[in-house]
């Protein structure tokens, strides 16, 4: 045998070692969103109920504003966490846009009536149809949407005052300075 | 107070493995005694420390002194006595200090068992052990402090994951650490040998014993894990190919390469780099293994403590002890003797071959083990690797290893022919040919592996029995030939034969097994594989801290009646429910019964499996570590070199 091959193990175990050190940075419970700097998915979808008109894809490229696309349910048990930030983020001038996700609409307005409404528009997902396109994997999900309907950013659970601080609010921010 | 007093030890016990790290190596390179000697007395403090520190932790947690953050998390006050003391290694922090004790002892093992060692040789084994231990001392103090205490303390715990508060937890896990830990043993012997720069038949004689105790731990650990994940997770599974499954395996798949090199190096003289390359990387496995359940980079059920931190650290010991040992490995081993050598047809190359193949069986898990971590690595892509991969990658290896498996006892050393050993396995041919020739008359086609599997079965333990057949078979007095074969002989007879039960039990696993899942109502009967059962009664039990719903059953199997009873528990603390099924087990195959959610109507949803000959499996990994435990007693392990030589299992590990 000759004497470079000696070296191997310890040249295979310096690869492993990066490997690992680079999966170390990932989290583990991230799921990745294929759909980031595409456009959303296309569906057009009815409100809760007969008065109040639901939304489509095509709705976020109008109005040349950036947005948010919260997926909520009534039955979610982390969604009245989320929801006063919810209130005040929709108080501070942001539009919300809400997908009521494998819900009944009319549960669904109960519970916002209960809790305060924070959206400006919200559509009815019950089949959970449009929620595949969207790669939805719980409830609640929130994208960010570009003034060109594109999805920017996905954040997986609730919101809370450190990621709206330290991720959302800079975001929009950045997203209505673009051109 | 006993917070304090195990908080205490753990540093000065820390403080001692740092200087029993450097002042054995340096006494070694000088050949002096005195320093040489420090060595022997550090281990054994190290050992009365990091004791004293698990016995106060032990007692916090049976005192259910909830002021400490480990106690606190993993304790609440109706667990019975044995739960709240096998908690201490129910949770991360005691767990590790558990993997800690046990490293500590056996430093202390080779202090007061190895003084048939040379000294300078023994000096730096112990420095090699205390360099471990001061890593994973300091990994405790630093990333996960057992003694960290909660001010204010809660007026009582959270409970221990209701899952683990089985019997299972007061055995498996110190199991399994023996084995990991035990596997350090042979890794010091490899360092302190390339440092000294000689590998002879003497190491290998010193080594095995080790590395048999090691195996054997191993071994029962896993097949406990195994028999626990059974009769637990309430679906009759018995092997999931979970990562953390997976990193017991791969020390055990390597360990059992280095059990079988080790032998060619103590008898023959050859393959020297190979067995200290394969005792380098068996402990390495089983770093990486801590690495993969500690560092939270896999996902699994198993995964206690998920802490980056955690993870960095281990790696930067896995770089330190497996990267420094490597190296050295690099640096020092080609200029080893090269060992001596042996034809193509030779037992040596039978083991070689052995070693080949259980290294591919170990790439293979840890290629499954870690594909998602590096498949992350270069894309976005989160994915999984299931048993269907192993299906396809495990079986192919593993069989042409087993049919190995037979030839290898029957070689020759150093020179044999293809004819010779021919002749030799003709008896365990014949049982194989026999074997299939039933399998495929019996069976349908669809069952071909079925009968492969069966024949594959018989080939490996009439293969174990002619070993000794061939010994006695040809003494005029067959007494004195039972009485002179060596015990090492027995326990490599035991051992193969094993593997043919394990063999045999995962091919009816595989080929007949069924199931049905139903809702049965009370006085209703269902048949499931060659027995039927009936649900006689569902009632309301209590247990010390669950309530639980309790389904009565009665198994007829054949005429022959029996009770059969499955549970279903609530733990209110923790609020998780848990199944205990029912298994009425038989040596032809159990019948697996658990219930499910009741229904309204007084109905249950109930799970019936018929498991044929599944006990085999396990059965035939108890014989395995039942043939490491009797090689362990052969009295050639006694004779050293020169003198006396090391000591058998039992008081390897005094603790």
């Amino acid at each position: 045998m000759t004497r470079w091959l000696y070296g191997v193990p310890v040249l295979l175990l310096a690869v492993l070692v990066a490997v690992f050190a680079h999966g170390l940075t990932k989290d583990p419970s991230r799921i990745p969103s294929t759909l980031i700097d595409r456009p959303l998915p296309p569906f057009a979808l009815a409100g809760l109920d007969a008065a109040s008109p639901g939304f489509a894809a095509a709705d976020f490229t109008a109005g040349h504003e950036p947005r948010l696309l919260n997926v909520f349910a009534s039955w979610c048990a982390a969604c009245p966490v989320e929801h006063p930030m919810l209130l005040k983020i929709a108080a501070g001038g942001t539009p919300v846009y809400g997908l009521d996700w494998k819900d009944e609409p009319a549960k669904a307005s109960a519970w916002l009536a209960q809790l305060g409404n924070p959206y400006r528009r919200i559509a009815s997902d019950p089949t959970a149809r449009t929620g595949i396109d969207l790669g939805v994997t719980g409830v609640p999900e929130t994208f960010v949407v570009d003034r060109h309907g594109r999805i920017r950013y996905k954040q997986v659970g609730p919101i809370t005052a450190a990621d709206w601080e330290g991720t959302l609010r800079p975001m929009l921010d950045r997203l209505r300075a673009e051109a | 107070m006993a917070g304090e007093i195990g908080h205490f030890a753990l540093i000065l016990a820390l403080v001692i493995a740092c200087l029993q790290s450097l002042v054995p190596m340096i006494g070694a390179g000088r050949g002096d005694p005195a320093l040489m000697a420090f060595g022997r007395a550090a281990a054994t403090l190290q050992a009365a420390f990091v004791t004293c520190a698990f016995a106060a932790l032990a007692f916090a947690f049976v005192q259910t002194d909830f002021s400490l953050a480990a106690v606190a998390s993993n304790t609440h006050s109706t667990m019975p006595l044995a739960y709240r003391f096998a908690g201490v290694w129910g949770n991360h922090e005691g767990s590790m200090l558990l993997w800690v004790l046990i490293l500590s002892v056996f430093g202390a093992a080779i202090a007061w068992y190895g003084d048939n060692l040379r000294d300078s040789f023994q000096a730096r084994v112990l420095a090699v052990q205390g360099m471990i231990g001061a890593a994973f001392l300091a990994f405790l103090l630093f990333t996960s402090n057992p003694f960290a205490r909660l001010s204010p303390a809660p007026l009582d715990g959270a409970e221990l994951n209701p899952l683990l508060q089985d019997p299972g937890l007061v055995i498996h896990p110190p199991l399994l650490y023996l084995g990991y830990v035990g596997f350090s043993v042979a890794f010091s012997f490899a360092v302190a040998a390339l440092i000294e720069g000689r590998v002879d038949a003497a190491w290998a004689r010193w080594v095995r014993p080790w590395v048999l105790a090691a195996w054997v731990c191993l071994t029962c650990g896993i097949a406990l894990g195994s028999i626990w994940a059974y009769y637990t997770l309430g679906w009759g599974g018995w092997w999931f190919w979970d990562p953390v499954e997976n990193a017991s395996l791969m020390p055990w798949l390597m360990g059992t390469a280095l059990l079988h090199s080790a032998l060619v190096l103590e008898r023959r003289g050859a393959l020297i780099g190979w067995t200290i390359l394969l005792a380098i990387l068996t402990f390495s496995l089983s770093l990486i293994g801590t690495f993969l359940v500690r560092s939270g980079i896999l996902t699994s059920v198993h995964a206690f403590a998920v802490d980056p931190r955690r993870g960095v650290f281990i790696l930067a010991i896995i770089v330190g002890a497996t990267g420094g040992a490597l190296a050295l490995f690099a640096a020092r081993a080609p200029v080893l003797a090269s060992g001596a050598l042996f034809g193509r047809v030779s037992r040596e190359t039978g083991l070689a071959l052995n070693n080949l193949f259980l290294m591919a069986l170990t790439a293979v898990v840890f290629l499954g083990t870690f594909y998602p971590v590096i498949m992350e690595a270069f894309s976005t892509d989160k994915i999984s690797v299931g048993p269907p991969y192993y299906a396809l990658t495990f079986a192919p290896i593993a069989v042409p290893l087993l049919v190995l498996v037979v030839f290898g006892p029957m070689l020759m050393w150093k020179r044999d022919t293809l004819a010779g050993v021919g002749a030799r396995v003709r008896w365990p041919l014949v049982a194989c040919g026999a074997a299939l020739a039933l399998g495929l008359a019996l069976f349908p086609v669809a069952r071909v592996t079925a009968a492969l599997g069966i024949a594959l079965a018989a080939w490996l333990v009439v293969g174990a029995g002619a070993i000794l057949a061939r010994r006695w078979r040809h003494s005029g007095d067959f007494v004195r030939a039972v009485r002179t074969t060596p015990t090492a002989t027995y326990g490599l007879v035991l051992a193969h034969a094993g593997l043919g039960l394990l063999v045999a039990g995962v091919t009816a696993m595989s080929a007949w097994q069924s199931s049905q899942v139903l809702v049965m109502h009370p006085g209703q009967r269902v048949a499931i594989g060659r027995a039927a059962v009936t649900l006689d009664a569902l009632t309301q039990g209590t247990g010390p801290n669950f309530v639980s719903l309790i389904a009565s059953f009665t198994l007829d199997r054949g005429g022959r009646e029996s009770p059969l009873v499955s549970e279903r528990r609530f733990y209110p603390a923790s609020r998780t429910q848990t199944t205990q099924a029912g298994i009425a087990p038989a040596l032809a195959g159990n019948t697996y019964v658990a219930i499910g959610e009741a229904q309204d109507g007084g109905g249950i949803v109930v799970r019936l499996y018929d498991h044929p000959l599944v006990d085999w499996i396990w059965a035939g990994a108890v014989l395995m570590a039942l043939g490491g435990t009797v090689s362990l007693a052969d009295r050639r392990f006694r004779i050293g070199a020169a003198r006396p030589a090391v000591l058998p299992a039992g008081r390897l590990a005094p603790a």
